[in-house]
């Protein structure tokens, strides 16, 4: 028959290489590695207490690399993710102050203005046709602006106003930002809604129509159009998807603190990327998991947290994440080329 | 069989259609008619129009002049969403798959099996899996498997696979842009095989191809496209492979060319030859 292919070559694709293949694997040995290196080099980050804080690290990282390795998967990113957590903090607290609300309408309506910073980002991408990675850089750079202008403006300060004696602050807390005990050790509520967004994103992936397209569109968003799937609508969706994880950050940090700086968030955006691409998402789309962006995270966490618990000059967390990134993409490439490779 | 009465009816009529962007006619007063379990080839040197035509034929482009009637139906699809529903599908020579897909999600891309209530609806991955691995032994290619990455099949296999994908959701009309123009031999052999298993399977196939030697292989019609207009239209049974070669590479043009070749072809050659042992001495 010579449309198949011949036995011999058949089984040279063997269970251990589809093992190896898969996006997440290279990261879940990374992840070994870095618990490895700062279980020997620093003794605090043995104690559960740190495993805690390093699982709150990670799922405030990972929860945005949640939205943000899906986007990268449907082929784009978003460099306004991160002012974006800012600004629906700080809207949220602005509205609820300034008008007196109960703070679940404001923080309502900052959802509704983070769905619509994600609608306009991927209308304007998928209108345009430019790279999302100048739209949405220009749309970080006018937040950015705007987070500080509109917050001195409406407040005459750098940060939100406090909002902690407010109505409903007490349950939004609940929700947003409690903490919960486990075997003697108090751990952040935002790591089980980190783990219940990765299993729901995981699912839409791999058992939804909607994660077959969010595949295709990053995959080969021609041949997705021409079976007739919704390229435009996926990718906004996506999107938004990333505005509605920022707006959960955003609740997160509000509630957690009171009040939020309008400076901050700056240069997030590209940790969030950082988690995606080390937990094996392809930085051209069509390739990942979000299993793999929560290892990513998980890393990031781990090194946050370790580069203190060690004791090294905590700036080296920076460089920490740079050399990280450069040995996941070049582990990505090889492994995308054996996966090619017939 | 039943065929001589569909085969009497068109699928697909296009009378007198004209196309033009800007100042440039891409095509000019082109008719063309495709029926049930008919091969209809287009040919046509590059930039001859074939693509301007199947991009209408799809629903990509709407023509300015003439008429096009789907099924008797003036034909309004916009999208190729729309002309799926029509029963028209297209497969591109590059943007047939997904490369980085397994083989059956790139089989029910866009048309993906569900079960369960809305807020569970979920994929149906084993009649996924079951139902395109049935179809590809149906149309006899054995995929080692089926959750293999589209991008490691042949292009040939791709090519397969893209047909069946249409014949099984139920296409009337296939509309294959060059499938063979990156294929070797073999290659071609095995796309051309399940060319005509479409069309015994009662679709209208629409084959675009540069290759006159390929077309004669499985057509029962032939239309040649020259600079936007019809330069032959005919039957299988009025033609042979040296007319269709003939009327492909231009005809009188093509003797003038050889003239011409044979001409130059001795002493131009020469002269470059002693220009060069010239320079080396
Ligand atoms: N979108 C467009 N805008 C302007 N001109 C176009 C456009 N599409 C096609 N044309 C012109 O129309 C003519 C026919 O092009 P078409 O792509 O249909 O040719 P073709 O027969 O498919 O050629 P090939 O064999 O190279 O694929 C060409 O002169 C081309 O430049
Ligand atoms: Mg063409």
């Amino acid at each position: 028959m010579t449309a198949g292919g011949d036995p011999a070559r058949i089984t040279k694709r063997s269970l251990g290489r589809r093992f190896v293949t898969r996006p997440e694997v290279g990261s879940l040995v990374g992840a070994i590695a870095v618990f490895a290196l700062f279980f020997a080099v620093a003794m605090p980050f043995r104690e559960l207490d740190s495993l805690s804080t390093v699982l709150y690290a990670s799922s405030t990282i990972g929860i945005m690399a949640v939205g943000v390795s899906l986007l990268m998967i449907g082929g784009e990113f978003d460099l306004s993710a991160g002012v974006g957590v800012i600004t629906s903090a700080l809207a949220a607290g602005m509205f609820a102050y300034e008008l007196s609300l109960n703070v679940w309408v404001g923080a309502g309506l900052a959802l509704m203005l983070s769905l619509g910073i994600g609608f306009l980002n991927g209308y304007m991408v998928v209108k345009t046709k430019l790279p999302s990675f100048l739209i949405t850089l220009s749309m970080f750079l006018m937040l950015q602006g705007l987070n500080l202008a509109v917050t001195r403006t409406v407040t005459g300060s750098v940060a939100s106003p406090p909002i902690s004696d407010m109505d409903g602050f007490a349950s939004a807390q609940k929700v947003f930002s409690s903490t919960f005990t486990v075997g003697g050790v108090s751990v952040q509520l935002t790591v089980l809604w980190w783990i219940l967004f990765v299993a729901l994103a995981t699912w839409v992936l791999l058992r939804t129509k909607v994660g077959n397209w969010i595949y295709a569109a990053g995959g080969n968003a021609d041949a997705a159009r021409a079976v007739g799937v919704p390229v435009n609508y996926t990718k906004i969706g996506l999107f938004m998807t990333v505005g509605f994880m920022a707006w959960f950050v955003g609740m997160h940090n509000l509630f957690r603190f009171n009040t939020v700086q309008s400076g901050e968030g700056v240069g997030q955006e590209l940790i969030y990327i950082a988690a995606a691409v080390i937990g094996g998402c392809a930085l051209m789309g069509g390739w990942g998991t979000a299993i793999g962006a929560a290892i990513g995270a998980l890393i990031l966490g781990m090194a946050q947290q370790g580069v203190v618990y060690a004791g090294w000059n905590p700036d080296l967390f920076m460089f920490f994440i740079g050399a990280t990134l450069l040995i996941a993409v070049v582990l990505n490439l090889w492994v995308r080329t054996r996966a090619h490779r017939r | 069989m039943t065929t001589t009465i569909e085969a009497s009816a068109p699928i697909l009529e296009l009378t007198d259609v004209g196309k033009s962007f800007g100042n440039i006619h891409a095509l000019r007063d082109v008719s063309l008619s495709v029926r049930a379990g008919e091969v209809t080839c287009i040919l046509g040197d590059n930039g001859a129009g074939k693509s301007t035509l199947i991009k209408i034929i799809s629903g990509l482009y709407k023509h300015d002049t003439g008429t096009y009637h789907v099924a008797g139906k003036p034909m309004n699809c916009s999208s190729p969403r729309d002309a799926l529903d029509c029963g028209i599908a297209t497969v591109y020579q590059d943007l047939a798959l997904v490369p980085l897909l397994p083989v059956w999600r790139n089989f029910f891309l866009g048309s993906e099996l569900t079960i369960g209530p809305w807020p569970f609806r979920r994929l149906d991955v084993a009649a996924m899996r079951r139902i395109a691995d049935e179809e590809l032994q149906k149309m006899g290619i054995h995929v080692p498997d089926i959750d293999q990455p589209v991008g490691t099949l042949s292009g040939g296999q791709r090519q397969v696979v893209a047909i069946a994908r249409a014949i099984h959701f139920g296409a009337k009309v296939l509309i294959l842009d060059e499938p063979t123009a990156a294929l070797g031999v073999k290659q071609s052999g095995v796309v051309l095989k399940y060319i005509s298993a479409a069309r015994d399977a009662g679709l209208g196939v629409i084959f675009i191809t540069h290759n006159p030697h390929h077309a004669y292989l499985v057509g029962d019609h032939f239309v040649i496209l020259r600079q936007g207009m019809l330069d032959l239209s005919s039957p299988r049974a009025e033609l042979t492979l040296d007319d269709l070669t003939h009327h492909m590479a231009g005809g009188a043009e093509l003797e003038a060319l050889k003239h011409e070749l044979q001409r130059i072809d001795v002493p131009d050659l020469g002269a470059v030859h002693d220009a060069q042992e010239k320079e080396n001495a």
